[in-house]
C-alpha cells in the first residue's frame, strides 16, 4: 500500500470520528432519556446550546486556561443543555405535555434565543472563529504501533475516544447497575416500577437530565471541531440524526454508538466525496440523504412493530 | 358575583393566557438585557400597521401559515404528529415553481393557476403519502418518518435547483427566474389596494380552505371517521372503520394542504425558488400555529394573523427599539410552551374556580345559618 493511499484512508478515518463524536454523545442522551420513557425530540435545540453556550465560553476563556479551553467548554456545553432539558422535564414529567410538542418547542427556542443571545453579546448575527480548538492527537504509545498506529492513532481526534469511552461507560450503566435497571423499568412499566418502590419521576428526571448533558455535549463538540464559530446554521439536523442513530441502535448505547459512527461516515463522505475518487462521481444528493433514507429504510425493514421501550411518551400520572 | 365557569371556557382561555404570558416572558427578557419593553412591542406593533403596504404584508404572510397549520390539525385529528410540513410544503413550493416556469407564460390564467395548484399540492400529498403509507400497513413511527423526510427533500429541492431544472428557468445559481404573470397569484388589484404590498390570491384560497376543512371534519362521514379514529383507534376498527385507509387519507390531505402552503409561499408571496438551508419556517410556524389555534378554524385564523403582526412587527424591533428580531420567536416558541403545559392552567383555573364556590358556599351557610 502507498503511502498516499494510507494517508488517505487515515485521513477518511479521523474525519469520520470527527463527524461521528458529536452524534456519538447526542445518541447517548436520547438513550437515557427514551429508556426512562420520556422522548426528547429536542435534542437538536439541546445541541444548539450546547455548541452556543460552549463558544461563548471559548472565545471568552481562551486565554485564562490555554489548550484546556474546549474541554471545559464541553462541561459548560453539557451543563447549559442539561438546564435546557430540565424544561422539557418539568413539562413532560409534572406539567403532563405531549412529548413531541414540547421537544418542538425546544428546537423552535433554543435557535432563537442563542441567536437572540449572540446579538446582545457581539453585536452581529454570529460569533467569531474560536482559537483553542480541540485540534488533532497523538495517541501516545498506540501511534507507534506499525500499519495500525499511522491510520487509527496518528493525527486523530481526543474526544472520539471520550466519546467511545462514555459509549462503553453508559452501557455499563444501562445493563449493569442498579440505577440502569431502575431507569429501564421505569421505561417499561412505570406502575409495576412504582409498585416496587421506584422512584418513577426521580428516574425520568435523571434520564431527560442525562439526554440533555450529553446533548449538550454533543453541540459543543460539533461547534469546537468543525464549525468553530456559532451561526444560526452551525447545528442542522445533527440532533435528528442522532435521534436516528439511538433508533438504529435499538436504545442500547453500543449499538447507539455503532450508528453514530456509520451516520458520521456518510456526513463525511458527503463533505469530502469531491476529492475522492468514484465517490466524486455520485451525485451529492445521494450522498447527504443517505443517512435519513437509510434511516427510514431501516426502520421498515426491521423494527415494524416493534418500537423502543414500552412506556414510551407516556405521562406517567401516580394515582393516590 | 362570579357566574359563569372558567373550566368550561378553557378553549378559549387557555390560548389568551398562553398568549399573555408569552408576551410578559418577552418582556421579563426584554428587562433582563436592558431593553425597555414598553418600547420594543410599541415597535413591533407599529412596524406591523405602519402602513396600507404593511397590513397587505400580513395577509401575505398568514396564508401559507393558514395551510400549513389546518395539514397540521388534519394529521392531529386522527392522532398523528405530522413533523413533516416543512418538507411537504418544500415539495408544493418547487414542484408549482418549476411548473409555473414552463407553463407561466404560454397558457392563459386560470388554467396555468389551476395546473400549479394542482402540481403542489400533489407533490405534498404524496410527501405525505409515504409516511402515512409506512404508519398505516408497517406502524413506522410517523414522527421519526417526517422527520427524515424533510431532510431528504431539502437535499432533494437543492439538487433539483443545481442540477435539474433547466437553465432557462434558473436566475442566478440557487435562485429559479421569477414565474409569468398568468402563473403567479399575484393580481394588480390586490398590489394596488395595498399600497404595493405582496397581497395575493393566497390568502382568499386560505379563507376558503378554512372553510372546507371545518365542513370536511365536521359535516362529513370521512371527517368523523379520521376523528374516531384519532380518539381511538381500536374501536373505529371494532365499528368497522378501514382505519389503514383513514390513516393514509388523513395523512394525504395533511401533506395536500402543507402543499398547498408551499404554493402560496412560492407564487404568491415570492414568484420563485431559492435554495434552503434549513428547513421551512411556514412548517415549523404553522405547526404553532395550529397548536394554538386548538386546531379549530376560527382559532388558526386568529393566532396565524397574530403570528404574521409578530413575525413582520419584529423585523422592525432593531431599529426601533434596539431588540433582536430573533425575541419574537423566542415569544412565539414560550406561548406554545405554554399551550403545551396547558394542564398547569387548567388546575390553576379549576383552583380559582373551587375557592369561589367555596366561598358561595360558606357565605350561603351563613345566611341560611342566620336564618334559622
Amino acid at each position: 500500500m502507498g503511502a498516499d493511499t494510507m494517508s488517505t484512508i487515515a485521513s477518511i478515518i479521523t474525519q469520520t470520528l470527527v463527524y461521528s463524536t458529536p452524534l456519538v454523545f447526542t445518541a447517548l442522551g436520547g438513550t437515557f432519556s427514551e429508556r426512562g420513557g420520556v422522548v426528547n425530540v429536542g435534542l437538536e435545540g439541546i445541541m444548539v446550546m450546547g455548541a452556543f453556550s460552549s463558544v461563548v465560553f471559548n472565545l471568552t476563556f481562551a486565554s485564562t486556561f490555554g489548550v484546556w479551553t474546549p474541554w471545559l467548554a464541553l462541561l459548560v456545553g453539557g451543563f447549559v443543555g442539561m438546564l435546557l432539558s430540565v424544561l422539557h422535564a418539568v413539562a413532560t414529567i409534572n406539567l403532563r405535555a405531549d412529548h413531541i410538542i414540547s421537544g418542538t418547542v425546544i428546537n423552535m427556542l433554543a435557535p432563537a434565543l442563542a441567536i437572540f443571545l449572540v446579538k446582545v453579546l457581539y453585536g452581529k448575527g454570529q460569533t467569531d472563529q474560536v482559537v483553542e480548538t480541540f485540534g488533532y492527537w497523538k495517541v501516545p504509545g498506540l501511534s507507534k504501533i506499525p500499519f495500525i498506529g499511522p491510520l487509527l492513532f496518528e493525527k486523530t481526534s481526543a474526544p472520539a475516544f471520550v466519546a467511545i469511552l462514555f459509549a462503553i461507560i453508559a452501557w455499563f450503566v444501562i445493563y449493569k447497575t442498579r440505577f440502569g435497571l431502575r431507569l429501564r423499568s421505569v421505561g417499561e412499566n412505570p406502575q409495576a416500577a412504582d409498585t416496587l418502590g421506584i422512584n418513577v419521576y426521580g428516574m425520568k428526571y435523571a434520564g431527560v437530565l442525562i439526554s440533555g448533558f450529553l446533548g449538550g455535549i454533543g453541540g459543543a463538540v460539533f461547534a469546537q471541531t468543525i464549525s468553530g464559530r456559532f451561526a444560526i446554521t452551525t447545528i442542522s439536523g445533527q440532533g435528528f440524526i442522532s435521534m436516528a442513530a439511538m433508533i438504529f441502535g435499538k436504545w442500547n448505547p453500543l449499538g447507539a454508538m455503532g450508528a453514530a459512527l456509520f451516520f458520521g461516515f456518510a456526513q463525511n463522505l458527503s463533505i469530502v466525496g469531491d476529492s475522492l475518487p468514484i465517490i466524486s462521481s455520485i451525485p451529492k444528493v445521494y450522498l447527504e440523504s443517505a443517512p435519513y433514507a437509510l434511516t427510514i429504510i431501516v426502520l421498515v425493514l426491521f423494527f415494524g412493530r416493534s418500537k423502543g421501550p414500552k412506556a414510551i411518551g407516556k405521562t406517567y400520572i401516580k394515582s393516590k | 358575583m362570579f357566574r359563569f365557569k372558567f373550566s368550561k371556557m378553557n378553549g378559549i382561555l387557555v390560548p389568551i393566557l398562553s398568549v399573555v404570558m408569552g408576551f410578559i416572558l418577552g418582556a421579563i427578557i426584554m428587562m433582563i438585557f436592558g431593553y425597555n419593553p414598553i418600547l420594543g412591542y410599541k415597535a413591533m406593533l407599529d412596524t406591523a400597521f405602519q402602513s396600507p403596504k404593511s397590513i397587505g404584508e400580513i395577509f401575505v404572510t398568514a396564508g401559507p401559515l393558514i395551510f400549513t397549520a389546518l395539514g397540521f390539525s388534519v394529521a392531529s385529528a386522527a392522532g398523528f404528529f405530522n413533523i413533516g410540513l416543512p418538507g411537504q410544503a418544500l415539495a408544493g413550493w418547487i414542484a408549482s415553481v418549476w411548473v409555473g416556469l414552463a407553463i407561466g407564460e404560454s397558457v392563459p390564467k386560470p388554467i396555468a393557476l389551476t395546473i400549479v395548484i394542482v402540481v403542489g399540492v400533489l407533490a405534498g400529498a404524496l410527501a405525505a403519502a409515504i409516511p402515512g403509507i409506512l404508519r398505516a400497513y408497517n406502524e413506522t413511527s410517523e414522527v421519526i418518518v417526517t422527520i427524515m423526510m424533510n431532510y431528504i427533500l431539502l437535499y432533494v429541492s437543492t439538487h433539483l435547483v443545481n442540477n435539474v431544472i433547466p437553465e432557462q428557468f434558473i436566475s442566478t445559481k440557487g435562485t429559479t427566474k421569477m414565474v409569468g404573470a398568468n402563473a403567479s397569484l399575484r393580481t394588480e388589484f390586490l398590489s394596488s389596494i395595498s399600497g404595493g404590498s405582496r397581497l395575493n390570491l393566497g390568502i382568499f384560497f386560505a379563507l376558503i380552505c378554512l372553510v372546507l376543512v371545518w365542513f370536511l371534519m365536521k359535516k362529513t362521514t370521512l371527517g368523523y371517521e379520521i376523528t374516531s379514529v384519532g380518539l381511538n383507534p381500536l374501536a373505529s376498527k371494532y365499528a368497522g372503520m378501514n382505519s389503514n385507509r383513514i390513516i393514509v387519507l388523513s395523512m394525504v390531505i395533511s401533506g395536500a394542504l402543507a402543499g398547498m402552503g408551499g404554493v402560496v409561499y412560492g407564487l404568491g408571496t415570492f414568484g420563485n425558488f431559492f435554495i434552503q438551508s434549513s428547513s421551512l419556517s411556514i412548517g415549523f410556524d404553522g405547526m404553532a400555529v395550529s397548536l394554538l389555534g386548538g386546531g379549530t378554524s376560527i382559532g388558526i385564523l386568529l393566532s396565524a394573523l397574530l403570528f404574521s403582526i409578530l413575525k413582520l412587527g419584529g423585523q422592525g424591533m432593531p431599529l426601533r427599539a434596539g431588540v433582536p428580531t430573533e425575541l419574537v420567536d423566542v415569544i412565539i416558541a414560550s406561548i406554545i410552551f405554554f399551550v403545551g403545559i396547558s394542564y398547569l392552567i387548567k388546575f390553576i383555573l379549576k383552583k380559582i374556580e373551587d375557592k369561589n364556590k367555596e366561598k358561595k358556599v360558606t357565605q350561603v351557610s351563613k345566611v341560611e345559618g342566620g336564618k334559622s
